[in-house]
């Protein structure tokens, strides 16, 4: 790799030829404020002009996001005139921004705060007209708010990057420019899957979460029976709400948290994966058995299940009918737990801790009520628990490790840990099926062949000398590669799992922010790496795990023994499986 | 993409694989499609999604941002009404009050009867004849705001 010299602030640096001035000064210790090069050039359009600085050789003032370092140029960061510049361009950005700081949810992650406060930019600089806005909170899951958008493009980027296809773009032109799915619509109608990556790079509140936090509180005043369930990726994350480094397991301290914010139950969505696997692994196995519809696709991400009911109608019957993990504890908290403890169904309230936004909307869907109660009532983001603990005063980081409640429902395997990242649900998948297939465990409990974090992988293994391929995909641009082998019928595998976000639901939608202005402590190169991290702390607690096998797990044993017979019983159908719909996209 | 014709779909897809080994070709087909229907609405955006890859939200963007695609259909007759500098110190600010007035709508919109619709430009690079109205293509000179009835009326009565 070929080096240029270079001069920031007067001294002299050697960096790799090719990098933008922003990149080259963060490498040799300078932090230029910026906004959208904050997310590793996803969507360096050069359109905020707030990164700018005096370079030699250039024609006025440049944006460093985007202009390349060259040899002998000499960068100033620091002049009155870059440093006004860039104020000047942050108080044009406040000049068309809503500026309700204090009622808007982003207060304390938000970019563009964080960016006017480096600046010295303060507010009504400039007051004139404002772009017309629009607020759009159809969905349960993503509510988008214009008049906080700041135009960047890290929305449209990193939806197509993800998904192909983008939902997002900049419509109307100057002034009116807005960034929408086309004609302005909801994401109620369009062919959104409301994953919520769009959510994870906002700089702004012009696109968040619709939370919940209210529907938990009216069922505490309300005297309901709650049950709270944790999926698998939050204890990846959550510490990351309260400093903690990225990677960092906290699943004892949520526990604790959530013990002490006055759950009645505390349940790890795990009982439900494992559960999930168990069904799943049988339904392909039967598949397999007795010439069922292949490949048999997993069901669990709620934003893959959108994507495949608007763009793959006519392929729904490859999608497993398992219900998503939640949803299946959920009906059993309704059914079974509900008789064995003397409850009464319509007074419990089931609140699932998810990573996702795609599990709002997924929790109405007519298909997910279960004898006239819907399985799950609550859907909390692992950032709105966040909220949810620091409202209530307590702190994280000085709690205990506590443990889930333990009767009935409160076991679980490393099976059903590794859900959370992407191969986790084959591989969980898998160890189970190959009993089902042999009557004997594989020799290996890893099936380290569907591990990793490439959006498209494949795998073959054998099962009584017989080769079983699998493929591996998470961002629906690469489930279309796959689905349309599955459409033309020249699909080769037997099972594929699709996960709708990049990593699958360690980065979710749903997940802290990932936002380096704000991560001093973390690597340089934290946007490359933090699913790594996230993956690899769930990966260790499959290790620490005594049980690793969805099939082992002595409560499941327990819950089809009493309540639901066999795997794909009449009653298992009943309380854990579900249907699919094919949608029209623009509708 | 129900609602649109047999027709439709066969002509517009003509129109896609025209420009099948162009690298940008968005801005050729949106263009051909402008001329042969005079408008681009959302469905048809759909079936150019489909057949190009690029999604609707890039394709409404593109139509959006240029006046010179339409989402709606335009009038018969489509009145052009030079806004840039010259004309508009010459009083094309006045011209297309009265024909808005006339029409009784303002600009970018058309008339019920489908007959006209009435459009702002930027400068159509017709100075010297300042203020310029365009009809279908026909350029009216040195346009003043009483020569705009007996203009309307001979369109009417074509």
């Amino acid at each position: 790799m070929s080096m240029v010299n270079i001069k920031i602030e007067g001294y002299p640096y050697q960096v790799e030829e090719g990098l933008t001035i922003l990149e080259a000064a963060k490498r040799c210790g300078y932090e230029i404020p910026s906004l959208c090069a904050f997310n590793n050039g996803e969507c360096s359009n050069g359109s905020c002009r707030v990164c700018l600085v005096e370079a030699t050789g250039a024609r006025g003032l440049v944006a460093s996001c985007v202009y390349p370092v060259s040899e002998g140029m000499e960068i100033t960061i620091s002049s009155p005139r870059a440093v006004e510049a860039r104020r000047t361009s942050v108080e044009l950005l406040l000049s068309n921004h809503s500026m309700n700081c204090q009622q808007c949810a982003k207060n304390g992650k938000c970019e563009l705060l964080h960016v006017s406060k480096i600046t010295g930019a303060r507010e009504n600089k400039y007051i004139g007209e404002k772009t017309p806005s629009t607020i759009d909170e159809l969905t349960p899951s993503i509510m988008r708010d214009t008049s906080k958008c700041i135009l960047c493009g890290r929305c449209i980027a990193r939806c197509a990057n993800a998904h192909g296809k983008g939902i997002l773009g900049f419509e109307n032109r100057g002034f009116s420019t807005i960034v929408a799915p086309a004609e302005n619509r909801s994401f109620q109608n369009s062919p959104c899957i409301l994953c919520g990556q769009c959510v994870s790079v906002c700089p702004t509140g012009a696109l968040m979460e619709k939370s919940e936090i209210s529907l938990l509180d009216q069922a505490k005043k309300d005297g309901k029976y709650i049950v709270v369930q944790t999926a698998p990726a939050v204890r990846a994350a959550l510490g990351e709400e309260f400093g903690m480094k990225i990677g960092t397991p906290v699943t004892g301290k949520m526990v604790a948290a959530l013990k002490r914010l006055g759950f009645d139950k505390v349940y790890d969505t795990n009982f439900g994966a494992d559960l999930t696997i168990m069904e799943e692994a049988n339904e392909l196995v039967n598949r397999i058995k007795n010439g069922g519809v292949l490949p048999m696709i997993t069901s669990c991400s709620p934003g893959w299940i959108n994507y495949a009911e608007y763009n793959y109608g006519d392929q729904l019957d490859h999608l497993s009918s398992c219900k998503s993990p939640h949803e299946m504890f959920g009906a059993i908290v309704k059914s079974y737990y509900a008789e064995k403890n003397g409850l009464d169904p319509e007074n419990i309230f089931v609140v699932s801790i998810m990573p996702c936004t795609a599990k709002k909307f997924e929790k109405e869907r007519d298909q997910l009520v279960t004898n006239g109660v819907k399985d799950v009532d609550c859907v909390l983001t692992t950032r709105e628990l966040g909220d949810l603990i620091k409202r209530s005063g307590i702190n994280f980081k000085a709690l205990p490790d506590e443990e889930f409640d333990q009767d009935l429902l409160g076991d679980y395997t490393g099976a059903a840990v590794i859900f959370g990242v992407t191969g986790g649900v084959m591989e969980a998948a898998l160890r189970t099926a190959y009993f089902v297939l042999t009557g004997k465990e594989h020799d290996l409990i890893k099936f380290e062949d569907v591990r990793g974090l490439e959006g498209l992988r494949e795998a073959s293994l054998e099962i009584n000398g017989q080769t079983i391929n699998v493929a591996i995909a998470n961002g629906m641009k690469n489930a279309k590669v796959l689905m349309d082998e599955v459409r033309a019928g020249t699909s080769k595998y037997t099972f594929i799992e699709i996960m709708g976000c990049p990593g699958g639901c360690i980065a979710g939608g749903g997940q802290p922010y990932v936002k380096p202005c704000f991560l001093p402590d973390e690597d340089i190169d934290i946007l490359d790496t933090f699913r790594e991290k996230r993956a690899a702390a769930l990966y260790s607690e499959d290790d620490r795990m005594a049980v690793r096998q969805s099939h082992n797990n002595v409560q499941i044993q327990q819950l089809y023994k009493d309540y639901l017979g066999e795997p794909n019983s009449h009653k298992a159908h009943e309380l854990l499986h579900t249907t699919y719909k094919a949608r029209e996209g623009f509708n | 993409m129900a609602s649109l014709s047999e027709n439709a779909v066969a002509k517009i897809s003509e129109i896609c694989d025209r420009y099948a080994d162009e690298t940008t070709p968005l801005m050729m087909i949106l263009s051909d499609i402008q001329n042969e229907y005079g408008y681009i609405p959302l469905e048809v955006q759909e079936l150019v999604s489909e057949k190009t890859g690029i999604s609707v939200a890039e394709i409404y963007g593109v139509v959006t941002f240029y006046s010179f695609f339409s989402l709606k259909p335009k009038g018969k007759y489509v009145i052009g009404c030079c806004l840039g500098t010259a004309c508009y110190v010459k009083g094309a600010g006045q011209v297309f009050d009265k024909f808005s007035e006339v029409l009784g709508i303002s600009g970018g919109q058309t008339t019920e009867d489908g007959l006209f619709t009435l459009d702002a430009l930027r400068c159509i690079g017709a100075c010297g004849i300042a203020p310029a109205v365009s009809i279908n293509g026909k350029v009216y000179p040195k346009v003043g705001v009483n020569d705009i009835p007996g203009i309307v009326e001979s369109y009417r009565n074509a």
